[in-house]
């Protein structure tokens, strides 16, 4: 019975793809456990959908090795791979009807009665009505979805998914991701899921791997890599960070904190949270989330309780989202710094040009090397488009 | 006194803004206009001219008349219905040995030849910068009798092969039928690969990705999605290839003899040396007539309106 808990299991060792002199993907060593939705995620180039592709076997990896549970797949063609793929742009077949081409890989395997699988995996995408349309009928949503069925339909040991909502709208997308968390669960097959959306793919995913030209990041469960990001990119790329140039003023120690010094004050941080090396004198990114940071009036700063980190700063900005409002903040310990507020009780003082003091709990603090670019990962106007 | 005034100015002002919505809706007409004009004189003016000459009985010293003489097409159908058969057949194989020819040489020029592509195109079309009847005179010497082909295939035993099926004489392959049909197939296969090429580039190569990670095999793949998304280009090339052919006489003229006479060859010696001109005329309208239909049956078997 060990069989089954491994069988699936999707095994990278040493993989890696070089293009002549350029390097899509690093040596990676990666496993995917079965069952399990795990997402590829980082912006275009970074090496996830040569990764995903060399799984597929679309892509032939310069070295390295593609288990598929104890099997060694690397050498075998993509359709001899108990693995299917939805593309990013669907490729669906435009001569074929859906019944077609969601029957497509059923007869190819030489399936005789493929009618009744195929009624109940468009039942299963909602699409049982549309069977006898062209592709071309439909809409992306729908398109989509037939994407899905025609793979899901072999019942693969994994499916691949390579941006697969990337030309849905908004609400479409938010839509379709909740549907193919249901399929998900619902059939229980491993989907591995590449995409550039930092939302889409903690939504989704139970483990996130963070690429980065060419390389893993990290890897780990959404909310870790939320609250504890090991790199600059990862702080930067999933939501975003407040990053501020520190020197260590008393490294780990006997206490469980570190205390630094940024703009003239003292922050804390939990040793624990920091993987950086903190000599003293030292230099050390202290990172914090905008929304765990409150907002009070410089007038108000003796209200703060005492043992919270704070930095004072003045309003160069704020927009209003309906539930918080975002603000900019320029300080003596770095410019630029964002908070979100929640809209409960708003402070009408709080408006650009106001002196504040920002406040928040030391154990939402993390540390990082600052050997480090600390723009990594931010995207600019040109990446989100 | 301002409304009047006012008044007055609509009633100016609106001729004017009709007038150019008019002429704005004219334009599409004014654009056709010298194409139909051409077509009218240059196509469907003769077509009249030769249809009312086919039915008109007479001689060259008498002159000839309209006496509504539909016999001329039994006639004509009865006495060279052989040459019917031959050109539809002669056209018929040039046009399969261009697909087979023309399809591995599109679909390599599509998908395989990277940065050689345009100059493989360029070497396709390079034939017609020479003259359609030289490069026919050209087979001649290479087909010519003693010559290195002739040698080669006797050298071979093909030429037994070929006799046997009556498709060459002897030792001879010029003024043979296989002479005619590699003549045909030669000069028409530039019109299969071009409209072939064009069908298969516009394929996404992300198809045979799909088809692949479906479990379709390169064979398997190419009968499912590839095959079935270049029917239009097969449809036009096979169509482009096949309704010139038909009606071809230079390659019959050139490189066959008086057992291959095609149709052309018919028509054009009705036409220029018997001065028959009724039997040129419905031989051609009998022609149009076949090909028409045959191309009829043929797109709607075909079916490629259902393709993207």
């Amino acid at each position: 019975m060990t069989d089954t808990n491994t069988g699936g299991d999707v095994r990278l060792t040493g993989i890696s793809k070089t293009y002549g002199s350029f390097t899509a993907v690093h040596p990676l060593d990666l496993t995917v456990p079965q069952g399990s939705f795990f997402a590829l995620l980082g912006a275009s180039g970074c090496g996830k959908t040569t990764t995903l592709r060399m799984i597929a076997g679309l892509e032939e990896p310069t070295t390295g090795t593609v288990f598929l549970g104890d099997k060694d797949v690397t050498d075998l063609p993509p359709y001899k791979r108990p693995v299917n793929t939805v593309f990013q742009s669907y490729a669906l077949f435009p001569h074929l009807d859906i019944h077609e081409n969601v029957a497509f890989g059923l007869r190819r395997r030489g399936v005789r009665s493929v009618e009744k699988q195929v009624g109940e995996m468009l039942d299963l995408v909602q699409l049982g009505d549309y069977a006898r349309r062209k592709p071309h009928q439909l809409s992306g949503g729908q398109q989509q979805r037939v994407a899905v069925a025609r793979a899901l339909i072999n019942h693969p040991q994994v499916l691949l998914l390579d941006e697969p909502l990337g030309a849905l709208d908004l609400k479409l997308r938010r839509q379709m991701q909740l549907e193919l968390k249901r399929i998900q669960t619902e059939v229980g097959i491993t989907f591995i899921h590449v995409t550039h959306d930092q939302e889409e793919a903690m939504t989704m995913a139970d483990t996130v791997a963070v690429m980065n030209g060419g390389r893993v990041e990290q890897l780990g469960a959404p909310a870790e890599l939320y609250e504890n990001p090991r790199t600059t990119f990862v702080a930067n790329f999933l939501g975003t960070s407040n990053l501020i140039e520190a020197a260590v003023a008393e490294g780990r120690g006997a206490a469980s904190d570190i205390v630094v010094t940024a703009g003239g004050g003292t922050l804390r941080l939990p040793a624990d949270r920091c993987g950086a090396p903190t000599t003293t004198g030292g230099k050390l990114l202290v990172g914090v989330r905008p929304e765990k940071i409150s907002l009070v009036h410089a007038d108000d700063a003796g209200a703060i309780a005492a043992g919270r980190n704070q930095v004072t700063g003045r309003i160069v900005d704020t927009s209003f989202f309906g539930v918080s409002t975002q603000y900019v903040i320029d300080s003596p310990a770095g410019s630029g710094l964002q908070v979100y507020e929640q809209n409960i009780e708003r402070d009408s003082r709080l408006a650009p040009g106001a002196e504040v003091v920002l406040h928040w709990n030391p154990a939402h603090t993390f540390g990082l090397d600052a050997a480090q670019d600390i723009q990594a990962g931010v995207e600019t106007v040109e990446d989100a488009t | 006194m301002t409304a009047t005034l006012t008044a007055a100015e609509k009633t100016a002002a609106e001729p004017v803004v009709r007038t150019t919505a008019t002429r704005k809706r004219l334009v599409p007409y004014w654009l056709l206009l010298p194409g139909v004009l051409w077509l009218l004189v240059f196509f469907a003016l003769p077509m009249v001219y030769q249809a009312s000459t086919s039915v008109q009985t007479g001689s060259l010293e008498r002159g000839f008349e309209v006496t509504w003489h539909f016999s001329t097409y039994w006639e004509a159908l009865a006495d060279y219905w052989p040459q019917f058969v031959r050109s539809l057949l002669y056209a018929g194989t040039a046009t399969v040995l261009c697909l087979i020819l023309g399809y591995p040489l599109a679909y390599l020029i599509a998908f395989k030849a990277g940065r050689w592509r345009n100059l493989l195109l360029v070497l396709v079309i390079a034939p017609f910068f020479t003259s359609f009847l030289i490069r026919t005179l050209a087979w001649k010497t290479i087909l010519a009798d003693g010559g290195a082909v002739v040698g080669a295939l006797d050298a071979l035993r093909v030429l037994d092969v070929t006799t046997a099926l009556g498709w060459t004489q002897g030792d001879r392959l010029l003024a043979t039928p296989l002479a005619v049909v590699c003549g045909l197939t030669y000069n028409f296969l530039p019109f299969m690969i071009l409209p072939l090429y064009t069908s298969l580039e516009r394929i996404d190569g992300r198809l045979h990705e799909a088809a692949k990670d479906l479990y379709a095999s390169p064979a398997t793949t190419f009968r499912k999605v590839t095959f079935p998304l270049s029917m239009p280009g097969v449809v036009s090339g096979t169509l482009l290839t096949f309704i010139p052919a038909s009606g071809d006489y230079v390659n019959a003229e050139l490189l066959g003899s008086t057992d291959t006479k095609m149709v052309g060859n018919v028509i054009q010696s009705q036409f220029l040396r018997v001065l028959d001109y009724p039997t040129a005329a419905a031989l051609s309208f009998i022609l149009m007539a076949i090909v028409l239909i045959m191309v009829t049956v043929y797109i709607r078997r075909a079916g490629t309106e259902d393709l993207v």
